[in-house]
């Protein structure tokens, strides 16, 4: 890992996936990233439905404290859970919502804003909607590039149901594809769209 | 190079260690944030010769471990306030009857239903006065991962020595977060049982106290028939008003674990040698002080920590001689100053208390500790 310490949020609402995302991405860290990683859900009583989140706290060393104090990374799939839980977010933060929602989001923060609708883009490259989390893990990956690509990858299949490792890793790709193409933008503000989610034969 | 790796969760080690220590009986009944223990007792004890029981309530659940360790089971409940209430009145009987069991509660925000799936320390009153009456008191506060498999061990033993309800308080934090951990070997870990009497049936008497302050327990379905109850009861276990066995048996009852305290508490000390400020904390907002005092050596503060992995009984004489020496004792808790009310009576007048009471289901953060480690300087 590049940085010492890191913490990300991924939130969304009861079904969306999201706790299986924080999941991947400890699971990574750890296991092909040589890091420590405490990975913690939040959830309602509405199993499905209700403001959900995971955190994880990424650090090179022993995590004494293991709740997040400055996010590095917020992705929120549901207006809901951004409301709910857009805190802690550091002024260079990289944040990542639907377009659809109403960020609502202070002016001069973050440096990165990503608006991109993950789960048209699973619906319509997937064929499921479930596979929005996944994306949202390799969109991580390929925009902080905290963890390596055929690390992320490794992992997602690692956590994949039987059977379902060739799409789970087309799903992490376009969410690479994605977070590469954040990253090369220069504009403060970067708009996603299905367009930027195909993948060419190189990703294959 | 691959690591082989596993990730656990804090509630899912209490089943781990819970069925590593040989419990073969979970009744219980879902409740945030504890379910995830139940969840993982139904798929991993039957896989282990146990039983798993969904009872229609928390007071049922309460009842079906009880009836279960009789059979001479280990035991375990898991559950969370509003459910740790309903279970007081048979966890009492537990005592009185004196049927080793775990209870498990992760706490989370009260009074009533109060904030499920949040975090609070506010149980461990509860845990200790929780049912009316005298009775002995045993509760472990572990705060990391390895400590919970570490110390739901213990709370078996500890139950099965003292033949007793243990509880086994954890909060959301340490029960909901996963790391990849390594856990001691199993086979080098202590696993005590019970005693069982060396009589004969006709011999036996279930609370015959020649063997000492805990009477060795025999199991139902085994030719020994006794009468079990939640009235005081002579050494053969039928009710009593005697003044004098009345007396005698709640005194030993007490003393069962009052004269092994120094065997069954448990802390850890930080930095203690020349802090001049002491933090008391448990669970997991033991962790925000350790980073605290981290922060604050750096700053040149003397300050350290004496944490608590077993908060009742606590280490009373320790606890005394830092109320002679320290400047100030700091006190975070996730409650509205539960064991900071304890050690202002062994504090009197001899130190300062600072109490640090955070109930919004929120984290106790560091610097919240930092700011109160620097106002005492």
């Amino acid at each position: 890992m590049k940085v010492d310490h890191y913490e990300a949020r991924f939130a969304g609402v009861g079904g969306q996936g999201v706790i299986l995302a924080g999941k991947i991405l400890a699971y990574g860290m750890v296991s092909f990233e040589g890091c420590q990683a405490i990975e913690t859900p939040t959830y309602t009583a509405q199993v499905r439905g209700g403001a959900t989140k995971v955190d994880v706290v990424i650090d090179k060393n022993h995590i004494e404290y293991p709740r997040t104090e400055n996010l590095d990374f917020f992705l929120s799939l549901h207006q809901k859970s951004l409301s709910i839980y857009y805190k802690e977010i550091k002024d260079d933060a990289i944040v990542v919502v639907d377009p659809n929602l109403n960020p609502n989001i202070p002016k001069n923060m973050p440096q990165k804003l990503v608006l991109v609708d993950l789960i048209e883009i699973a619906k319509k490259e997937m064929g499921k909607t479930l596979y929005s989390a996944v994306i949202a893990v390799g969109l991580f990956a390929g925009i902080t590039k905290i963890i390596k690509e055929s690390n992320i990858q490794k992992a997602v299949i690692d956590n994949a149901p039987k059977g379902t490792e060739m799409d789970n890793l087309k799903a992490v790709k376009i969410g690479i594809e994605l977070g590469k193409k954040a990253l090369e933008s220069k504009e403060k503000i970067v708009i996603l769209t299905i367009e930027d989610a195909k993948l060419t034969d190189s990703n294959d | 190079m691959k690591k082989t790796v596993r990730f656990y969760s804090g509630a899912e080690l209490v089943g781990k260690a819970a069925i590593d220590a040989g419990c073969s009986y979970f009744g219980g009944y879902p409740i945030t944030p504890s379910s995830e223990i139940a969840e993982y007792m139904s798929i991993h004890l039957p896989k282990h010769g146990g039983t798993y029981m969904q009872m229609e309530d928390e007071i049922a659940a309460m009842g079906s471990i009880i009836g279960a360790s009789l059979t001479g089971a280990k035991v375990l409940t898991a559950t969370s306030g509003p459910g740790f209430s309903l279970k007081q009145e048979n966890i009492g009987y537990a005592y009185m009857a004196e049927v080793p069991c775990v209870i498990c509660n992760v706490m989370r925000g009260g009074p009533s239903t109060g904030l499920p799936t949040a975090l609070a320390q506010a149980d461990i009153m509860q845990a200790k006065w929780g049912t009316h009456g005298d009775h002995p008191v045993i509760a472990l506060t572990p705060a990391y991962l390895e400590e919970i498999y570490e110390m739901t061990i213990k709370a078996f033993n500890l139950a099965e020595t003292y033949r007793m309800p243990v509880m086994l308080l954890l909060d959301e934090v340490i029960a909901h977060l996963s790391a990849a951990i390594e856990l001691p070997d199993k086979e080098l870990m202590v696993i005590k049982n019970r005693r069982k009497p060396l009589v004969p049936p006709e011999k036996y008497y279930p609370y015959d106290t020649a063997y000492g302050d805990v009477p060795p327990m025999a199991n139902f379905f085994e030719g020994y028939r006794y009468h079990v109850t939640g009235l005081s009861h002579d050494k053969t276990g039928f009710p009593t008003t005697d003044p004098d066995l009345v007396q005698a048996d709640q005194e030993r009852q007490i003393r069962k674990v009052a004269s092994k305290a120094d065997e069954i508490y448990d802390y850890e000390s930080y930095l203690m040698k020349d802090a001049k400020i002491i933090i008391f904390a448990y669970g997991s907002t033991a962790r925000a002080a350790r980073v605290a005092i981290d922060n604050a050596r750096k700053l040149g503060i003397q300050v350290g920590m004496m944490r608590f992995k077993v908060l009742w009984p606590l280490p009373e004489a320790e606890i005394l001689k830092i109320c002679s020496k320290a400047k100030a004792i700091i006190i975070p808790e996730m409650n509205m100053g539960q064991l900071s009310e304890v050690i202002e009576r062994y504090a009197a007048d001899r130190t300062k208390i600072m109490r640090i009471n955070h109930v919004g289901g929120v984290p106790i953060h560091p610097t919240d500790i930092l700011n109160v480690i620097k106002e005492v300087v």
